[in-house]
């Protein structure tokens, strides 16, 4: 092998109450597709940040072509040859593509000029995309097309690409790697950062994998199992949730003719979505972010009112009624955003608790609030859901992302809710957290209620649904049995690749 | 009643004039809210502009001297609140609000000896011939040089955003503070210089007012221009030329309405005085009807922490 094109050697970043890297040391080489595995907190996203000269590193030292590599801002790096494909989007909506690519680059040429190249390498590297949209009116495929080929206009080395694919349909993920392998046979680096092992299998020639900020490991993925990389990354064995029982009961939730205009200019119009949900099933939603997943769960939960025959519940037209009618009924609700949206970020978790629990645990009366009673409902969901906090008091704003998340599940599982409708239950959490909620989910069916997961996790949604359906623009697909549902068939209920291959996605619908 | 005492061609010079001030305070804070910053400090702004502006330009004689004074007391106040909100990380409302209160009794604190004088006056332009062309000439060509400049600010503002590179990275910063920190742009200099526009212009607004259009000292005498001024730049939607249409619209009916007031007209004065804000927002609320909207960091402090 080459001399490396980037070596990394005891690098060590430190903030206030954690270190995120500790003397993390790799070697990228020429023409190299380069894995950087490990859970959400494991200090990924800082490593490249350093790389990529937007964290400066307190200790240890970086090499690019054998000449030491210190970049003290992104401009640095970028005129080194290092290009980053950002994990949430850098992307600014109101600004048109070509405006959004200009802002990426050093030196850009004339709007003319930079919307001919920006076509010539949109075709070149199959990456259809029209210069003069809006960003706000695109897909999460497009829009991250439009930095992947912010990247190629500066002719990187080194492409960094953290969490590519969390976004995406299995068919966009397949052109994205078609796309990546090309750069890679044209002499490119890329470093890749994600947890979904088999797509690094699939595409990595070589994986570093991170726990807590520490190197514990690296491996050819090719020639490793899932299950060992898995097992490397969070230290322990996993634990797969199991089903106990397969038994249905009668219908419980019956969606019908659901439209609902979008509250936000960038939002999704829902248009007559049916399904029904029988008592002990999970009802498994999939499609990639922005078809409408939001506007969903609001009309489910009762924070948009429609017409109320849309949704029933036992038989009951419920969807002219607000959050907490409908809890009164026993249908709960947890939504995606867990700061701001499923808990209150000052507020203390015994407060947060309050919020959706005082009805249905009878936490208020004649005015008052029983706080006795609410702190140990808080401290029950605590325990009953592990959630590693200090106690009740800590504000919901303190807790980590998954512990969090398990809070804001545990809240709405413990008040046991006939109806129970998630949005992204396991976003951002790690796998053994993971694992816990879905269990949960998995016990709270076996105990008769009825539960719609939104998820865009497909994994997820194939491990606990019973039958499976996907959102594309609004619409909801045919609801199928997820047992037995290929990966293709899932694709094509998504909508395929936006506006790609639409010819042939066609021919096979 | 006699309206026939209002001469069309006065009318719409003297438009000009009123509206001047209220143009050049709206499109320094256009600029400042296209970069996500909300400053309701416009107002004290002008007023420290215009007591700056009146007073050099009272001990020097020169009303050049004082225009120059009052862009820099504008920009130097609004350093301030770019201190305040970009490095002390305050609340952007609570320090706009502050820092109008603080220009108002500033401004009244230096004027004190400054009442009842008459400030040299600043000359108009007077082109042989072209200033002497009936209608076209009074209306167009004989006015004072700020007013000219009020107009190019305008269209130079609007070229700016649209087709450079600096408006671009300005309108990026408004837009994400978090993405254009992401991609290397200095999001807090790029900030403050826009801050520091907006107070040159809002100074440079207050001493039109105290220079030439009234022209004398007097507390309090922007008279909520500076509020006004910020309604405009949401009004017209963040649009340079809807700004410019408005302060002329503003201004125009605000010079009519009091026409009509010195014509005897049978209304109210009342309802009269309350024409232009009314006409102005109404117009301007139908236009704002399309789908732009506000810059999405516009307000939101910004800190580098990750």
């Amino acid at each position: 092998m080459t001399a490396p094109l980037l070596s990394i050697s005891g690098l060590t970043k430190a903030y206030p109450g954690v270190v995120a890297n500790d003397n993390v040391s790799f070697d990228i080489g020429e023409s190299e597709v380069h894995a950087l595995l490990g859970e959400n907190g494991a200090g990924k996203s800082t490593l490249v940040k350093m790389i990529y000269g937007l964290v400066k590193p307190d200790s240890g030292t970086m090499t690019w072509k054998g000449q030491p590599f210190t970049p003290a801002e992104p401009k640095a790096a970028r005129a080194a040859g290092v290009a980053m494909v950002f994990q949430h989007f850098s992307l600014f909506d109101a600004l048109k593509v070509s405006e959004n690519v200009a802002l990426g680059m050093e030196d850009p040429p004339p709007m003319g000029d930079l919307a001919r190249r920006i076509r010539k390498v949109s075709e070149t590297y199959g990456l259809p995309l029209d210069p003069n949209r809006t960003v706000g009116d695109l897909s999460a495929g497009e829009r991250q097309r439009v930095e992947i080929i912010r990247c190629l206009l500066q002719d990187p080395k080194l492409l960094i690409m953290d969490e590519p694919t969390s976004v995406l349909t299995p068919q966009e993920v397949d052109i994205l790697f078609k796309t990546l392998n090309k750069l890679k046979e044209e002499g490119t680096s890329i470093l890749y950062i994600s947890h979904k092992l088999e797509e690094i299998r699939a595409l990595c020639d070589h994986a570093t994998i991170l726990r807590l900020g520490k190197n514990v490991g690296e491996c050819v993925p090719a020639e490793t199992s899932a299950r060992d990389m898995a097992e490397m990354m969070v230290g322990d064995t996993l634990q797969t949730p199991t089903r106990t029982t397969e038994k249905t009961g009668e219908v419980v939730l019956d969606v019908s003719g659901l439209s609902l205009e979008p509250a936000t200019p960038f939002g999704t119009k829902l248009k007559n979505i049916h399904f029904t949900v029988r008592a002990g099933e999970i009802l498994g939603i999939g499609g990639v972010a922005g078809n409408g997943q939001d506007e969903l769960l609001a009309a489910l939960s009762g924070e948009t009112l429609t017409w109320k025959d849309a949704v029933k519940v036992n038989g009951k037209e419920v969807a002219n009624l607000g959050p907490n009618a409908r809890r009164r009924m026993g249908i709960l609700a947890a939504p995606e955003e867990r700061l701001g949206h499923a808990a209150a970020p000052d507020m203390s978790l015994t407060e947060n608790a309050l919020l959706t629990g005082a009805i249905r645990e009878k936490l208020t009366g004649k005015g008052f609030v029983n706080w006795s009673g609410t702190t140990a409902f808080a401290e029950k969901i605590i325990k009953d859901f592990d959630v590693r906090t200090p106690g009740p008091h800590v504000a919901a704003r303190a807790l980590s992302g998954g512990n969090l998340q398990k809070f804001v599940i545990g809240r709405e599982v413990l008040q046991r809710p006939e109806v129970l409708i998630v949005n992204q239950p396991t976003w951002g959490v790690d796998a053994a957290a993971a694992a816990a909620i879905r269990q949960a989910l998995l016990d709270l069916a076996a105990n008769g209620a009825a539960i719609v997961v939104i998820s865009q996790d497909l994994d997820e949604l194939m491990e606990i649904s019973d039958r499976f359906g996907a959102l594309n623009e609004g619409r909801l697909s045919d609801i199928r049995p997820a047992a037995g549902l290929t990966i293709d068939e899932i694709g094509l209920m998504m909508g395929g690749a936006h506006g790609m291959e639409v010819a042939q996605v066609g021919e096979d619908a | 009643m006699d309206l026939s005492a209002i001469n069309p061609v006065l009318l719409i010079a003297s438009l000009m004039v009123a509206a001047t001030p209220l143009l050049l305070a709206a499109i320094g804070e256009l600029v400042v809210e296209k970069a996500g910053v909300l400053n309701l400090g416009v107002e004290g702004m002008m007023i420290v502009g215009a007591i700056s502006g009146f007073a050099i330009s009272v001990e020097t004689g020169s009303p050049f001297l004082g225009l120059i004074a009052a862009i820099i007391g504008g920009a130097l106040l609004s350093l301030l609140f770019a201190f305040l909100t970009q490095f002390a990380l305050a609340n952007q409302v609570a320090s706009g609000l502050a820092l109008t209160l603080f220009g108002l009794g500033l401004s009244a604190l230096m004027g004190q000896s400054y009442v009842g004088i008459k400030p040299p006056a600043m000359a108009k332009l007077d082109l042989p011939v072209i200033s002497d062309i009936p209608v076209i000439g009074p209306i167009l060509f004989s006015h004072d040089p700020v007013l000219y400049i009020g107009i190019a600010l305008c269209a130079a503002v609007w070229a700016f955003l649209k087709f450079s590179r600096g408006g671009l990275v300005l309108r990026a910063v408004g837009e994400s503070h978090d993405a254009a920190h992401a991609l290397g742009y200095n999001v807090i200099r790029v900030r403050i210089l826009a801050i520091m526009f907006g107070g040159a212009c809002a100074g440079l607004g207050g001493a039109y007012i105290s220079l030439i259009r009234v022209p004398q000292w007097t507390e309090g005498m922007t008279a909520g221009i500076g509020w006004i001024a910020l309604a405009l730049v949401v009004f017209a939607s963040w649009k340079p030329w809807r700004v410019l249409l408005g302060a002329y619209l503003f201004g125009g009916i605000n010079v009519l309405q009091l026409n009509l007031q010195a014509a005897g007209i049978a209304i109210p004065v009342e309802y009269l005085a309350m024409s232009p804000y009314l006409i102005t927002i109404l117009v301007l609320v139908i236009m704002s009807a399309d789908k732009s909207r506000a810059p999405a960091s516009l307000g939101r402090t910004f800190h580098a922490s990750q």
